[in-house]
């Protein structure tokens, strides 16, 4: 972040007598005029503190109960948001399903960042014929749409995969599929920004000079360009975790996604609109639950993009 | 601009063979597309061989993939085992109209049961996609001439919800709304599943009636996207100098707007269209499985469900080249709308080598 801080902040700001805000502050400044944008933070924040505070009231147990003597049945003061077709609390079941479908979004978000990164890096870089094949290859993944590969993907691969353990709790082996399989769905618009980026960073000066010293390329890519083109990568990661977490949602609604008993907001969803007209609180509460971590993202990217520019870091007040 | 097209046209053939390998080797090297066959009559493992043998399952992957791509009727198959290729091939390969026979509605071609669903996702699409570009238009205009007013801040937020709604969110929401509540309260309600109700029969009003909810569903994320960009399209538009020229000349508001700024407003509109096609057809998945509605979306879900690799294999291809054919359409609009933009000169990469 230096050479970023270097670059875009300090000239700017050359000659104010106030000692010179560091980049982080100047974009934590901008960033908290967006007033939806920290409304967007407080929420996800909330979220968050749901999915996990929740845990304390109620075990993953108590998550996958299934007691068909109650089902479908109304939320009431024991089960506040009601129970499934098979008598599982939802409310419960809505503390579990959010760990697994924002853990699904940030680490979606890493796998994508990860790969569209490197790709875009090393055809921005390298150009020629290594350009020439992996933007091909991109423009490929791109004209697949990609709700109906993610459902292929999702078919085929999510039963493949044994359950594994972390930290004491048991996952479906459909939770890492999913999350592989967003994030190698999704990295082609970041690895064409990416790349963009790293086609005009590396004719400027200071690669050359890299060049000079005779540092290496991988240094050159990862120490010196890269540090430079975070801004869009920042913007473009965090609406990919309201992306991805949309797209969860998509498979395991189809029933392709994450497989139950693990529960997610997506999956909570699959075939609720069977009872459409009997049991709305199937659908809603998972749902809203889902929109307002779009939502809440989607915010947040939308002040992190005006927050993150550099040509508006001037203008302070 | 006939080089340009058949270059793009040229173009598009690797990409498409890239994107059906994938597919390809994804689908068939996993899931076991015998298992589903109806299972009553290859339960014996050597009819089940023989059926690998017959359907060229035995073949490694590679050449399953040829099969597919251009037949084996230009070569004898093995059928019985013994290692002597004996009976001819009948299949034909995709290069030449033939998508191999679906495995699930045992022996009728893949091609057939795809085409047999295609009207009915169109009949969903096409008019989604009117319905988006008409409602986004007009929003977007409206906010654009009345920037900052109450109108503009209450459709920005309410487009940035909309645009963070799942399909799923949408369709269920509005079913449980027009459908189940208004049937509840003695209103006049919209039906929910299916394309007609099988007491009235397949008329064209009920059809229609059964079509506005799915489309609803599918047009309201887009109408949230395209109306905040045709609304900074406008912006920009009437602050040209071109727009004050036509006032100076004491053209009416209406021309004006109409006439000159929504004319060059409308030119980038027509790249949304071809983006919005991988995405409505994505997004048909979700509602034809919603509102039960016979479409590609649907036949898709149950196909892919049964590994069913002809038919999923087919319609992937299918939106491909939709998305293909209709990006190329869309840059050719572009040219054409916006004659500032030649694709015939050579342009050379802006990036050379310096050293």
């Amino acid at each position: 972040m230096e050479t970023a801080a270097n670059l875009a902040g300090a000239p700017s700001l050359e000659g104010i007598e106030a000692p010179p805000l560091t980049f982080l502050q100047l974009v934590w400044l901008r960033f908290k005029r967006h007033k939806m944008a920290v409304f967007g933070i407080v929420v996800l924040i909330l979220l968050v503190l749901y999915s996990t505070l929740g845990a304390l009231f109620f075990t993953e147990a108590d998550a996958n109960i299934t007691d068909t003597s109650i089902r479908l049945s109304a939320p009431s003061t024991e089960h506040p948001f009601g129970t499934d077709p098979i008598g599982r609390d939802i409310l419960a079941r809505t503390i579990f399903g959010g760990q697994i479908s924002l853990m699904i979004g940030f680490v979606a978000v890493m796998v994508e960042v990860i790969v569209g990164v490197l790709i875009g890096a090393i055809a921005g870089y390298f150009g020629g014929a290594i350009d020439n094949i992996l933007m091909r290859f991109t423009e490929a993944m791109f004209n697949v749409p990609q709700l109906p590969l993610l459902l292929v993907l999702g078919k085929v691969l999510s039963d493949k995969v044994p359950p594994i353990t972390i930290i004491g709790r048991e996952f479906s082996g459909s939770v890492v599929v999913i999350i592989a399989v967003i994030g190698l769905t999704s990295w082609m618009g970041l690895a064409r920004i990416v790349r963009a980026n790293f086609l005009s960073l590396k004719e400027q000066e200071f690669v050359t000079a890299a060049h000079c010293i005779g540092t290496g390329n991988a240094s050159i890519i990862f120490a010196h360009i890269l540090p430079n083109t975070m801004a869009p990568i920042i913007v473009n990661a965090t609406l990919g975790v309201a992306y991805a977490i949309i797209n969860e949602a998509y498979v395991s609604f189809l029933g392709v996604g994450v497989l139950p008993p693990t529960a997610t907001w997506g999956n909570m969803l699959n075939g609720a609109y069977r009872y459409i007209d009997t049991a709305p609180w199937l659908w809603i509460f998972p749902g809203l639950f889902i929109v307002l971590t779009v939502l809440s993202i989607n915010f947040i990217g939308d002040g992190l993009r005006d927050a993150l520019d550099p040509h508006a870091l001037i203008d302070l007040n | 601009m006939t080089r340009y097209v058949i270059r793009r046209l040229l173009q598009a053939i690797p990409l498409l063979l890239i994107i059906s390998v994938m597919i390809f080797v994804l689908l068939q090297s996993s899931g076991d597309p015998l298992a589903t066959m109806g299972g009553r009559r290859a339960t014996r493992p050597e009819d089940r061989e023989r059926l690998a043998r017959v359907m060229g399952l035995d073949q490694p992957i590679y050449m399953q993939y040829l099969y597919w791509l251009i037949g084996n009727d230009w070569m004898d198959v093995d059928v019985d085992g013994d290692g002597i290729p004996d009976t001819p091939g009948t299949r034909r390969g995709v290069l030449r109209g033939d998508f191999g026979k679906s495995l699930v509605t045992r022996g009728k071609p893949a091609l057939d049961i795809i085409l047999e669903r295609l009207p009915n996702t169109l009949l969903l699409m096409i008019p989604a996609e009117i319905v988006i570009l008409t409602v986004s238009m007009a929003i977007g205009i409206y906010s654009a001439l009345r920037q900052y007013s109450f109108m503009d801040q209450l459709v920005t937020t309410g487009s940035f919800i909309g645009y963070s709604m799942p399909i799923f969110m949408i369709a269920l929401g509005s079913m449980y709304i027009f459908g189940v509540n208004f049937k509840k309260w003695g209103l006049p309600y919209l039906p929910t599943v299916g394309m007609f109700d099988p007491k009235v029969g397949k008329t064209t009003a009920q059809v229609a009636l059964h079509m506005i909810l799915p489309i609803f569903s599918m047009s309201v994320i887009s109408i949230s996207g395209y109306s905040r960009y045709i609304r900074s399209q406008m912006l920009e538009v009437i602050s040209q100098d071109y727009i004050r020229t036509a006032y100076a000349k004491g053209l009416s508001e209406r021309m004006v707007l109409l006439g000159h700024a929504l004319k060059n407003a409308a030119i980038p509109i027509v790249t949304l269209i071809g983006i919005d096609v991988p995405f409505l057809l994505g997004g048909a998945v979700v509602t034809e499985a919603i509102f039960g509605w016979p479409g590609m979306g649907r036949l898709f879900l149950d196909h892919l469900e049964r590994y069913d690799t002809p038919v999923v294999m087919g319609i992937l291809m299918m939106i491909s080249v939709a998305v293909v054919l209709s990006q190329l359409f869309t840059d050719i609009a572009y040219g054409w709308l916006d004659p500032r933009i030649r694709y015939d000169k050579a342009r050379k990469g802006g990036h050379g080598n310096s050293c």
